[in-house]
């Protein structure tokens, strides 16, 4: 049996951490409710978008990272394969800055951005015509709408919906 | 072994040693980084031991290898002009060296590209006579 009538080393940490990001969020809204986007690091920005736009990292959890870095000479069915080096690298920056908030704390299925509920629930405004525009194409394609995307902006005043 | 450092010319001789090799290997590093691409045909066309064509190389372009995707899936057919990931629709940079100075600058860059999109186009890696072919079409395509 567990001992609740002081606090457990776990609640100590839970409760500092709590602070900690309050006090973080609390800074960012300073400057507009935003959250600064993580710096993206060069390597991963070649690596990865050749092909696709250059994720930010807290989009998905640490697992998910984990799997899909595990995985990528079969990568969402195709050959995304890297030195090992590079790949060691790539995993270690990715799951250190991977998501942690409570929206991106549990693995969405196939380990896609795009299947997490937060996600869903973020463009269910987007028309279904919209999304198959040729200029749109897939949901992996942020850059269609999200014009600083590339930098890891994905603020509402910089959604361009193409017609 | 001596712990305590020395400046005796043995040592000097050492690093200076050293100091040449680090020279000598950041002179090779940049030498790969600065490939072009007729090297890199010639490479190629030698690991093969037979002429490339430019004609076969067009044609092992544009067909498909029993796989759902053909180089200009996402090259695009002209490759002289930019291409768009098939699955992404991400933007890709002109694939000819004519349009694209980049291209074929970097073999470790050219190598990795070719293993991974041959196994996704042809379900193997391409021979040196393919890779060949086909580097010595693009470099018939002018702007």
């Amino acid at each position: 049996m567990r001992d609740h009538s002081r606090p457990s080393l776990r609640r100590i940490l839970l409760a500092a951490l709590t602070g900690t990001l309050f006090a973080a969020a609390t800074t960012a809204q300073a400057d507009g409710g935003k959250r600064p986007p993580v710096p993206l690091l060069p390597q991963y920005q070649q690596e990865c978008a050749s092909c696709h736009t250059a994720y930010p990292p807290g989009m998905l959890p640490v697992a998910s990272w984990q799997r899909l870095m595990k995985d990528l000479p079969r990568h969402f069915g195709t050959d995304a394969s890297l030195d090992p080096a590079v790949t060691a690298d790539l995993t270690r920056w990715l799951t250190a800055n991977a998501g942690t908030y409570k929206r991106v704390d549990r693995a969405p299925p196939e380990d896609r951005i795009s299947r997490s509920a937060w996600f869903i629930r973020k463009h269910d405004e987007v028309a279904a015509a919209t999304w198959k525009l040729p200029a749109v194409k897939s949901a992996a394609n942020c850059g269609a709408c999200h014009t600083q995307a590339d930098k890891g902006d994905y603020s509402e005043r910089n959604i361009r919906i193409p017609r | 072994m001596n712990p305590t450092p020395s400046f005796s010319p043995r040592s000097f001789s050492l690093r200076a040693m050293a100091v040449a090799a680090l020279l000598a290997s950041t002179a090779l590093i940049s030498a790969a980084h600065a490939a072009t691409p007729a090297g890199m045909l010639a490479g190629y066309t030698s690991q093969a031991g037979a002429p490339a064509s430019a004609a076969r190389g067009q044609q092992f372009f544009n067909r498909t290898h029993g796989k759902e995707w053909n180089c200009g899936s996402c090259h695009g057919a002209i490759p002289t002009q930019a291409g768009k990931h098939a699955s992404t629709g991400k933007p890709i940079a002109a694939l000819a060296p004519a349009t694209n100075a980049e291209r074929f600058t970097d073999t470790a860059k050219t190598e990795k590209w070719f293993r991974r999109n041959c196994n996704d186009v042809v379900g193997r890696e391409c021979t040196a006579a393919e890779k060949a072919d086909v580097l010595s079409w693009l470099q018939t395509l002018k702007p």
